[in-house]
């Protein structure tokens, strides 16, 4: 039986690994959101991007390409989306949840080959001296680039919405579309781009699971995260600390449970597989619970076709 | 006009080659299975498919599979079902627990199909059952996580506390405590047949927790990886692992299901095919130990060929007594053997496994 510190230890480093993913897709949905664009389709290009990332890792023998190519390709897969929804004026929920059963046997057939070639995996960056530091070592220094890289998006993007004037643009599209039109602003552009930026990261996120998380590939391996993070935007009513807090206070009840469970604790394990839903749902309702201010912070225009032409 | 005229000539050439041709491939069974995940590379549906493959070489043009996977149990198997034996299907293998209730319904609308359901206990005329006696290999995987852990403690990643799943864990530890009787195992549930993400972490969870070999009755190699990645032992399940962890696996306990769907097609083709409750173990080929890992020592390997001839030839079984259950009961006596009903209805732990198990 090791010390209490020392599996605190482990469950908090083990929580910023199990939320990366979720952080990543979160951020990226939440951006396509608050341009007016809703994208059901973040699970197919989670999937997508984790394929292929482990392909592009196994056949180049580059973390990094591979990366650059999951990133692309839930890019690539987001731009579908945008076609229809943005130029052919398609629905969006429809276009969103075909997207995503696209994703599913496109990412299925794509990895036929790969699914018995398991990676090493990124190793974690060790920082000589300070990763050893009991604690705050392994918390804050012992983690693998993606976890850093999640944590500078996540400010990034806070900081776009906030304080750019892109990101006024951006949020001035999805709330009134047509005032923006009138202003001059190019709507369909900044919604195309929004929308690739979500399923870059999207894909980003896959490239995750497949390159550190679980370095192999395996039919439907994301299992249902992409559907998570895009609930995590909702309750998290479009804001990124929320989202952040949300996707963290998610993977970390879920490691809890798990370890709560190796250690005997006698609380069926149904409850605590409930756990981290039941958490989350009402820790991001209890904060937010202002309906008006829910109803301020959703774009006006979510889901609504545009069309300039009009 | 008289190029006009070759056309009709030249249907009925085609019409009549096409009925010359349906006599021979009328007498090709048509094979159908349905599979709970997808197939990938190892796992519970991976067997089943190579067992399928040897079908199409064994019987190579007198038979055709058509298989359907990642079929969710529920309403959509009964449509899968249904469809497959719409089509022609004549013999129809239902590959997991949870298709039971859709096999029988079908089964009972398609009077003139053969069904075969795995790991369920419901039989119609038309419609039996094969059961895989895994316990036996849980039992010797245990055998063999005794004599290579240090630690004494083990750790099991499992989906949902079904009879099927306790019972694993039951014989895994029966085979543990006979070869070090102070082991124990501690079991993580993840509510999930197939979650990689989570049973990797569930893996971790009870690597934090001192185990050093972890099993398994998850559907992915997570597991496998993640004992690799920390340095301790693992033991495969369903199919070798060990290309997932070369340093990890130890051995792994395999279903091989080729013999059985051999008899039963071979059967199917004389027309001796009758519903009947197969169950078949290590006697029958069906549970084989496979994937040794470099790391196990000659005798630890002659204990198991030794207990596996015991069991093929009747003098042991993994459940026999005396057995005492994880709260000091004793459930079966010295000298006798658990009857086959208990042994599939099993809800409880056995001694050595820690912790409490979940209420339904």
């Amino acid at each position: 039986m090791i010390e209490i510190a020392e599996v605190v230890v482990v469950i908090l480093v083990a929580t910023l690994r199990a939320g990366t993913p979720l952080v990543l897709a979160a951020l990226g949905e939440l951006v396509t959101e608050k341009s007016g664009v809703l994208n059901l389709g973040v699970e197919g290009m989670m999937l997508v991007g984790a394929v292929a990332a482990i392909i592009a890792t196994l056949g180049t023998g580059s973390y990094a390409i591979g990366t650059f190519a999951g990133t692309l390709a839930g890019l690539a897969m987001a731009l579908l989306f945008g076609l229809l929804t943005l130029s052919l004026r398609a629905n969006q929920v429809a276009a969103g949840l075909a997207l995503t059963i696209f994703g599913l046997g496109l990412s299925a057939f794509l990895g036929l080959e790969y699914r018995d070639k398991p990676l090493d995996g990124l190793r974690p960056l060790a920082v000589p001296g300070l990763s050893d530091v009991p604690v705050a070592g392994p918390l804050f220094f012992g983690h693998d680039i993606f976890v850093y890289l999640s944590l500078v998006l996540f400010a990034a993007v806070a900081w776009f919405l906030a304080r750019a004037r892109g990101g006024l643009v951006l949020r001035a599209v999805g709330e009134a579309p047509e005032a923006a039109h009138a202003l001059g602003h190019k709507v369909l552009a900044v919604r195309y781009a929004a929308t690739a930026f979500g399923g870059a990261m999207a894909g980003l996120a896959g490239a995750y699971l497949t390159l550190v998380y679980t370095p192999m590939w395996a039919d439907q391996m994301t299992a249902g995260r992409g559907w998570i993070a895009l609930a995590l935007v909702v309750f998290a009513t479009w804001k990124p600390v929320r989202v952040l807090l949300g996707a963290y206070l998610f993977g970390g009840v879920t490691i809890a449970q798990l370890h709560l469970q190796a250690q005997g604790v006698a609380v069926s394990s149904h409850i605590l597989a409930m756990l981290p839903y039941v958490a989350t749902i009402l820790v991001l309702v209890l904060i937010a619970r202002d309906a008006t201010r829910i109803k301020l912070n959703a774009p006006a225009a979510l889901g609504k076709p545009f069309d300039p032409g009009r | 006009m008289k190029s006009l005229r070759i056309v009709p000539a030249l249907a009925a050439l085609a019409a009549a080659t096409a009925l010359a041709a349906t006599p021979a491939a009328a007498q090709e069974l048509k094979i159908g299975f349905v599979y709970v995940s997808p197939i990938g590379s190892a796992g519970w549906t991976y067997q089943h498919e190579l067992g399928r493959q040897h079908l199409e070489k064994t019987f190579a043009g007198k038979v055709k599979t058509t298989y359907v996977e990642s079929v969710p149990e529920g309403a959509d198997a009964e449509r899968v079902i249904r469809r497959l034996a719409q089509e022609g299907n004549k013999l129809v293998f239902t590959t997991s627990f949870g298709y039971m209730d859709p096999t029988v319904k079908v089964a009972r609308a398609f009077p003139n199909t053969m069904f075969e359901h795995a790991t369920g206990y419901k039989t119609e005329k038309n419609s039996g059952t094969y059961i895989i006696r895994f316990e036996e290999g849980r039992y010797l995987a245990g055998l063999v996580a005794g004599r290579m852990s240090k630690t004494g403690t083990a750790g099991y990643v499992a989906a949902f506390p079904i009879p099927e799943v306790i019972r694993g864990i039951n014989a895994f530890i029966i085979g543990m405590r006979e070869a070090n009787p102070k082991a124990k195992v501690r079991v993580v549930w993840v509510s999930s047949w197939y979650d990689p993400g989570k049973e990797r972490e569930a893996a971790e969870a009870l690597i934090a927790q001192g185990a050093d070999v972890i099993m398994q009755h998850t559907d992915s190699t997570a597991p496998v990886q993640a004992a690799e990645a920390k340095g301790v032992y693992a033991i495969g399940y369903h199919s070798d692992m060990s290309k997932f962890g070369p340093k990890a696996h130890l051995v792994a306990s395999t279903h091989n299901w080729t013999g059985y769907y051999q008899a039963v097609v071979d059967r199917a083709m004389k027309n001796q095919w009758k519903a009947e409750a197969f169950v078949g173990g290590i006697k029958e080929g069906m549970v084989v130990m496979a994937g040794w890992g470099a790391m196990v020592p000659a005798d630890v390997k002659k204990l198991v060929a030794e207990k596996e001839q015991a069991i093929k030839t009747g003098k042991f079984a993994p459940f026999q007594g005396p057995l005492k259950s994880q709260d000091g009961k004793e459930v079966v006596a010295a000298g006798k053997v658990m009857p086959d009903n208990d042994i599939a209805n099993m809800s409880y732990y056995v001694e050595g496994v820690e912790g409490q198990l979940p209420k339904k």
